[in-house]
């Protein structure tokens, strides 16, 4: 039992990273991005085909700096369309890059996928006990982008980025460089999205094309909704409660007897629709709200009051 | 045209086609330093198309625009604010999810926080600037009344509120001309007594304006020299009591001339 809370609160790790991302780039920067998956892949086989050559931490690098690369190339390409079109080509960009991992055998293995990826602190997991040691770099992982994301949320950075999701053309006559914040929010997405990957392969040790299907990006938009669009705190719950309803939904068969596992299995992908629905029409904010800057925090404290 | 100082903002014969519409046919009009300009017109005159071609916002397909006698046509929106000139909207565009406060705070120049490395790892140079401008924004607020709604979202305010906040924020960019895009619409008597103070107060500070809009008793009260424009060009300029009296705009707004 313990074994298998450790295996979700990991990939509740790799899906918060991914939300993290994606709270990013769409929560706070209002940039449309359905190829999540596509930045995630690539980290993922950046740091499996790096990792046995250079060690884990110069591959996670790689990984990170490779997607957030194509991530900034993608944005420079296609930024300054309008929203509808950017989903599209971001899209047909997850697309390209499963079919370029299941074709590109020499590189990639294709569909066999890559075995036996290295972990990080392998021989201190064999003296400890490897998922001890794994998730604790998880969750160290986890922290440290979420505060270096939560710094830049309530930054000026973070607030102009927010301008934009509100109002691109105000925001430019106020004198920011729109198009260079946007790159920015997506290149820094991306690299965020190429460590999740990184970490799911290293979890994992085995890759293949198969893992890395859309059904990620849909996870990733249902954390960002369900916890609150621009919320780093609430894409956490967010990204806890949708994986927590998708591994408790497991265990309705042994309460209900009626269903078997296949229907079982489809109708958990439903409730979890059901749920977004529900919280969509109860909490339209998501569940945490965005932070704010307070005027008090900002201004010196006028000791005694105006 | 009179051959007087350069003037602050210049369009010479500025042109711009939406299609078969020429929204801009060689319009060319100056606004001097010092000043508040009007520009008025009827409906569709392309008043508001001659502001974005001003500030960067539209491409003018002929022409060109000059500010202090350099040619900034083809200068993106974003770098205008730089070269001391804000604008404000017809249709008040808020950035309705950030609070009254943010706003403001959003608006500075040079902030050094807006990078990735420095929002991370300068924090006390950025937060230093956000105290001073908090500080400056705080007055600003207090100057147009909306500090009590320092930490509402600005989506919120009433029609009147937002165009205040649309003013005070381009204030916060310390221009030396500022582009009103219709400020009186929507507003309620009241406020719109307040925002002619406001503005005649900061013409007293230095501070030029452009002003586009269809209140004539705002347009009265407030410009120096007034420009009418019809159908994409400059009609007649003059004061405000010329222009009024002249036959020609009589008829451009009523249409006699069809």
């Amino acid at each position: 039992m313990i074994a298998y809370l450790v295996t979700i609160a990991i990939l509740v790790c790799v899906a918060a990273l991914v939300g993290l991302a994606l709270n990013l780039q769409w929560g706070q920067a209002g940039l449309v991005n359905f190829g999540v998956v596509g930045f995630v892949a690539i980290g993922a086989y950046a740091a499996a085909l790096l990792t046995p050559q250079v060690g884990w931490l110069p591959a996670m690098i790689a990984a990170g700096a490779l997607s957030a690369a194509l991530s900034a190339g993608l944005a420079l390409l296609s930024i300054r369309l309008e929203e509808n079109y950017l989903a599209i080509v971001t899209l047909g960009f997850g697309e390209v890059v499963r079919l370029v991992i299941l074709n590109e055998g020499w590189l990639t293995n294709g569909a066999l996928g890559i075995p036996d990826i290295p972990r990080p602190f392998a021989s201190l997991g064999e003296s400890i006990g490897g998922d001890a040691v794994f998730i604790v770099f998880a969750l160290g992982l986890l922290a440290i982008v979420f505060l270096a994301l939560e710094g830049m949320a309530r930054s000026p950075f973070g607030r102009a980025l927010r301008a934009i999701r509100d109002d691109a053309t105000v925001t430019s006559a106020l004198g920011k460089n729109v198009f260079l914040l946007r790159v920015k929010a997506f290149a820094v997405g991306g690299a965020v999205m190429g460590v999740a990957g990184a970490l799911h392969a290293y979890y994992l040790t085995y890759i293949d094309p198969s893992q890395f299907t859309p059904i990620v990006t849909a996870y990733a938009f249902m954390a960002v909704i369900a916890g609150g669009r621009g919320s780093n705190v609430g894409l956490l719950v967010g990204a806890g409660s949708i994986m927590a309803l998708l591994e408790g939904t497991r265990f309705l068969k042994d309460v209900i007897p009626v269903i078997d596992g296949v229907q079982l299995s489809a109708l958990r992908l439903g409730l979890i629709g059901a749920g977004i629905v529900l919280l969509l029409i109860l909490r339209p904010q998501g569940l945490v709200p965005e932070p704010k800057r307070r005027a008090a925090d900002v201004l010196p404290k006028a000791g005694g009051g105006r | 045209m009179s051959a007087v100082p350069v003037p602050l903002l210049e369009a010479r014969c500025v042109a711009k086609r939406y299609g078969g519409l020429a929204a801009l046919d060689g319009c060319s009009l100056s606004l001097r330093a010092g000043e508040v300009t009007g520009l008025i017109g009827p409906n569709g005159a392309g008043k508001s198309t001659l502001l974005n071609a001003m500030t960067g916002l539209v491409r003018a397909d002929a022409g060109t625009v000059l500010l202090d006698g350099r040619d900034v046509t083809a200068l993106p929106a974003h770098r205008f604010a730089a070269l001391g000139v804000a604008r404000t909207f017809q249709i008040v565009r808020e950035l309705g999810s950030l609070t009254v406060f943010e706003n403001l705070l959003l608006a500075p120049r040079r902030q050094s926080g807006e990078g990735v490395a420095a929002s991370l790892f300068a924090r006390r140079k950025w937060w230093a600037q956000e105290s001073v401008n908090a500080e400056k924004a705080k007055a600003l607020l207090e100057r147009v009344g909306l500090f009590r709604l320092a930490d509402q979202p600005s989506g919120g305010l009433s029609g009147g509120q937002k165009k205040l906040l649309d003013l005070a924020r381009a204030l916060l960019l310390e221009p030396k001309l500022i582009l009103l895009d219709e400020p009186g619409a929507g507003v309620a008597p009241p406020l719109k007594i307040e925002l002619i103070r406001l503005v005649r107060e900061l013409k007293a500070e230095g501070v030029s304006f452009g002003l586009v809009e269809h209140d004539m008793h705002l347009v009265g009260e407030l410009c120096d020299h007034v420009h009418v424009m019809a159908e994409g060009r400059l009609l007649v300029s003059g004061t405000f009591e010329e222009v009024a009296r002249d036959r020609r705009v009589v008829d451009a707004y009523l249409g006699v001339a069809a």
